[in-house]
């Protein structure tokens, strides 16, 4: 497969949450509106990309006995890079996140892709795959993120962290009755499902 | 045995680089965060309690030393002269410290403002105290070089009912502040005096 290919890859065949099934915690957790879900998903690119990276470049040097401590330990480090960052520049994103900035040390997605993909294949490789698979990630969250909110509080946030760019719309009026279920966890399950399955039905028309 | 010293050697390079790494990231971002923390956690607060000053109390503040610690000042402007100094103090509460912002207007030595920033108290009781404002009312005025009490301790403070702790532990915290200020007053005039 070619660098490209690693890199699409992770945008559809093996989009998370959707097709893996990987770090729904977090999923569940943060896609309350679209701000959220899109910081979650700007935080978990970095940390998935730098950690691919250098795992990558270090896998002939790591004995395997303690390959999962050296990647908790890489991987803990970019995430508290992420979570000062996060707290010096974008506080209020710090502060609606919470602590699924630190559980991101243990959420799947990033772990899995260090074990299955970052150890076994070359830099280049890796960093395409860490990119394809946060981009994904990102995407999903931000999907997800913003039919919950729109359909639970009737309002998108559109706010891009180090942007000026912060607008809130409002998009059925004043005789909206927020649809509370949404922003609930079991509204997260059943809208991630939801969508699982148009997937689904999307992949099958275009199979022959 | 050379494999479990590979081990032990590759994991503490790991770990010591990643070390190294987070100090430096740490050191970089402390000052930005204390900004930050001071904006987003006490920034409200310390707007409440200097209400109606034309600078920005952050921007401006400064620290000094009383005792071990580290105190932040937040002066406020009003018309052109710092008027009115707010700085942090603690008291004891029910559940653990209550921090406290306290403005003290300069020129007669009175309390200017009360003002709850973080504090562990019994939500729904202790917390009251947060947002009761005829109790942080009754703080305003208070000389600083009297003993600030509640009433059922022969002083002047109506405690707010039942948060007595609570409400004699602002108390304590308004003490200790009155204690700094009276400490450091000469410091703090001079600092008065160069901000503009």
């Amino acid at each position: 497969m070619g660098i490209v290919r690693e890199f699409t890859k992770g945008l559809w065949e093996e989009i998370p949450p959707f097709r893996l099934v990987l770090g729904l915690c977090p999923t569940l957790a943060v896609t309350k509106t679209l701000k959220d879900g899109l910081g979650m998903g700007l935080a978990v690119i970095f940390v998935l990309l730098c950690s691919n990276v250098l795992i990558s470049f270090l896998r002939n040097i790591i004995p395997s006995k303690v390959r999962i401590a050296c990647y908790i330990v890489v991987i803990a480090t970019f995430v508290v890079i992420v979570e000062l960052v996060m707290q010096a520049f974008t506080y209020e994103l710090y502060q609606d996140l919470g602590i699924f900035i630190p559980l991101i040390v243990v959420n799947c997605i990033v772990l899995g892709r260090a074990e299955a993909f970052a150890s076994k294949n070359g830099v280049l490789a890796s960093a395409a795959d860490g990119l394809g698979i946060g981009l994904g990630f990102t995407l999903s969250l931000s999907v997800l993120g913003s039919i919950r909110e729109a359909l639970g509080s009737g309002t998108i946030t559109l706010k891009i962290p180090f942007t000026d760019i912060s607008n809130v719309y409002n998009l059925f009026g004043p005789s909206f009755e927020p649809f509370a279920f949404m922003i609930s966890a079991p509204g997260a399950f059943v809208c991630l499902g939801l969508l699982l399955c148009a997937m689904n039905i999307i992949g099958n028309l275009s199979k022959p | 045995m050379r494999e479990i010293i590979k081990m032990f050697v590759v994991l503490g390079i790991i770990c010591g680089a990643a070390g190294a790494l987070l100090a430096g990231v740490k050191f970089g971002t402390m000052e930005r965060i204390e900004y930050q923390e001071l904006t987003f956690v006490k920034g409200p607060v310390i707007t409440e309690v200097l209400a109606g000053c034309t600078n920005n109390p952050v921007d401006s503040r400064f620290k000094m030393k009383y005792g071990e610690e580290e105190v932040k000042f937040f002066p406020g402007i009003f018309d052109g002269k710092c008027t009115k100094m707010a700085f942090e103090t603690k008291g004891t509460g029910f559940g653990g410290d209550i921090g406290l912002i306290m403005a003290v207007n300069i020129k007669d030595d009175t309390i200017s403002a009360v003002g709850i920033t973080t504090h562990k108290e019994t939500p729904g009781v202790g917390s009251r105290a947060k947002d009761s404002k005829p109790f942080k009312n009754s703080f305003v005025g208070l000389s600083i070089h009297d003993e600030i009490k509640i009433k059922g301790d022969g002083g002047s403070i109506d405690a707010v009912s039942g948060a007595t702790v609570t409400s004699k532990g602002v108390c304590t915290g308004a003490n200790l502040g009155s204690k700094i200020y009276k400490e450091l007053k000469d410091q703090i005039l001079a600092k008065a005096r160069e901000i503009k």
